[in-house]
């Protein structure tokens, strides 16, 4: 077998938004990523730097400016039919229960319900919520939705897993529970993954690269770093090795800076500030 | 507030306006030259709340008023499931057809401005002064009612929900049932009380301008002998039948509504 082929490949990928008033915001200049089958690839940013955009493209959501997307050797046209995708926002929908709202994409596949529903069990007894498949999702708190959905993404089985942000809401123990949850799944059946967070910690514990995004606008990817930690990892145990730290301050180098950019802050700015305070 | 005390206070609203009505009409507050007492609220204009009892309840005695209450009934059935049905149906296919819904717009506005009323005559010489004319007329207030909110209820599905049914594999009629209905239906509900109340209103309107049964006809067969207790009673008949209605609505749509973050109670 010739090499394998990438999962995910956007190729020169650039994304312009038209704006209300008539104007044009160019929110990503053309980038390349390629996420080969079964690596686990972390993206890092500062917020509104288009790392939602990329997912965006990937899922075949919305067509790149220019460049194109291809998946699995197939150019994509209309949606990424092979990809879970994970929403930064709620997404579950509101008049149907937890149960049926994992259910639901196994049901529109033509899997008779009963059979879906023991399926979508299964999966909500993973992320912790075995006991509330009947709630609507008003009535779970926000890091309870980020679980369901979850399941709804996973029970599916997608080849490509999208994910935005997807432990924002939840509180630093269950954060390590469910990426060790995560791991555990992506461990036992390796999919393509593009993870988005901002957490710097998740993004070296649980993934083979991080990329970095520079602050918007025209934003492009100013890190692709590698990590080498052997697996599979135990997420709370990795974090004290040096090579983590290593890692931590060199990406933390590349980031800090655009995240002072997002904020108008230059390096020296900051000081200046300090300088004035004191 | 507690059920008990709220149901007390508003008994005594009632409790208290009935006092009113009653202490203005039946004593006498002065005689004018000729000697006849002079009330607050003359029985001749007013009737006495206990008139309108006893006429309320003689009614349903003799059993004079079941044929009217059922004619009213049945048109307003028939006026909001022609109307909430058509409503649902053309909202729908406005919502998914922008070209469709952008060349109606101006005539659906103009449409909805204009008062029903003045359609009631031109309606009973379609429809004759049976029951349909009275139907249509509910249909025509029933149907903006319903049709504006499936219209908004499917234009407003949250782009994110739906890119996730796209996401999760669902078809056009896929994402039509699972998503677009359950949005435009919980609009639907939360218009229900005022879509039913229309379509007693059209049908009480129609049969009030022309007919020969209904609740809107025993009104106004009394006001025209100036019967002012007929018309007193006919009223409070037809309260009670709005309320019974509206009842009715709220336990149908209290299990289907059951995932709307409402209240939230903790006990
Ligand atoms: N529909 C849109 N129209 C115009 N501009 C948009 C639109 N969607 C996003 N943008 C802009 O594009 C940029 C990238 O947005 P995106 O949602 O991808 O950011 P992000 O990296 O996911 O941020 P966050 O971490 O806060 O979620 C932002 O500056 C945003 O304002
Ligand atoms: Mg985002």
């Amino acid at each position: 077998m010739a090499e394998a082929q990438p999962a995910v490949s956007l190729n020169g990928v650039s994304v312009a938004y038209g704006l209300a008033g008539g104007g044009r915001y160019e929110a990503v200049q053309p980038v390349d990523v390629s996420v080969a089958d079964g690596e686990f690839v972390a993206i890092l940013g500062p917020t509104g730097c288009g790392k939602s955009t990329l997912l965006n493209i990937a899922a075949g959501l919305m067509p790149p400016s220019s460049g194109e997307s291809v998946i699995f050797g197939q150019k994509l046209a209309g949606l990424n039919t092979v990809a879970g995708y994970l929403f930064q926002q709620d997404a579950l929908m509101p008049w149907k229960t937890s149960r049926d709202n994992v259910a639901i994409g196994l049901e529109v596949r033509g899997m008779a319900r009963r059979e879906a529903l023991a399926l979508a069990d299964g999966f909500l007894k993973k992320v912790g919520l075995a006991s509330f498949g009947d709630r609507y999702p008003h009535q779970l708190s926000g890091g309870q939705r980020k679980r369901v959905a979850l399941a709804q993404v996973l029970v599916r089985e997608p080849k490509i897993l999208l994910m935005d942000e997807p432990f924002g809401p939840l509180d630093a123990q269950t954060r390590l529970i469910m990426s060790e949850l995560l791991l555990d799944l992506w461990q036992a059946d390796r999919k393509a993954v593009m993870f988005v967070t901002h957490d710097l910690d998740e993004a070296i514990a649980l993934s083979d690269r991080v990329l970095v995004m520079s602050a918007g606008p025209s934003s492009k990817i100013i890190g692709d770093f590698t990590i080498p930690l052997k697996r599979p990892r135990d997420i709370a145990e990795v974090r004290s090795e040096p090579e983590f730290h290593r890692l931590h301050s060199q990406i933390w180098n590349c980031l800090r800076d655009e995240v002072r950019k997002t904020y108008g802050l230059s390096d020296k700015g900051l000081a200046d500030k300090n300088g004035s305070a004191a | 507030m507690s059920r008990t005390k709220l149901l007390f206070l508003q008994v005594m609203v009632a409790v208290v306006a009935l006092a009113i009505w009653h202490v203005g009409s039946t004593v006498p507050v002065g005689a004018a030259a000729n000697g006849k007492p002079v009330f607050l609220l003359p029985p001749f204009f007013f009737s006495t709340p206990w008139d309108v009892i006893k006429r309320v309840a003689t009614m349903f005695i003799e059993g004079s008023v079941y044929k009217h209450l059922m004619i009213t009934l049945i048109e307003a059935l028939l006026a909001f499931a022609i109307g909430a049905s058509s409503g649902v149906l053309i909202g729908f296919w406005f919502a998914r057809k922008p070209l469709v819904a952008a060349v109606f717009d101006p005539y659906i506005k103009m449409m909805n401005a204009l008062p029903r009323v003045v359609l009631a005559p031109i309606f009973a010489l379609w429809f004759g002064l049976g029951i349909w004319s009275k139907v249509w007329l509910g249909v025509t207030l029933v149907f903006f009612i319903v049709f504006f909110n499936v219209y908004q209820g499917v234009r407003e599905v949250s782009p994110v929900v739906l890119a996730n049914g796209r996401m999760l594999g669902m078809n056009e009629r896929q994402l039509l049932r699972h998503v677009y209905w359950p949005a435009a239906l919980s609009w639907v509900f939360s218009s229900l009380h005022t879509s039913v109340g229309f379509a007693v209103v059209g049908a009480v309107v129609g049969e009030y301008l022309g007919s020969s049964a209904g609740l809107g006809y025993l009104i106004h067969q009394a006001e025209g002998v100036f019967d002012v207790t007929g018309v007193f009673a006919g009223m409070v008949i037809l309260m009670i039948f709005v309320m019974l209605i509206d009842l009715i609505v709220t336990a149908i749509e209290k299990p289907l509504l059951v995932w709307r973050p409402g209240e939230t109670k903790t006990v």
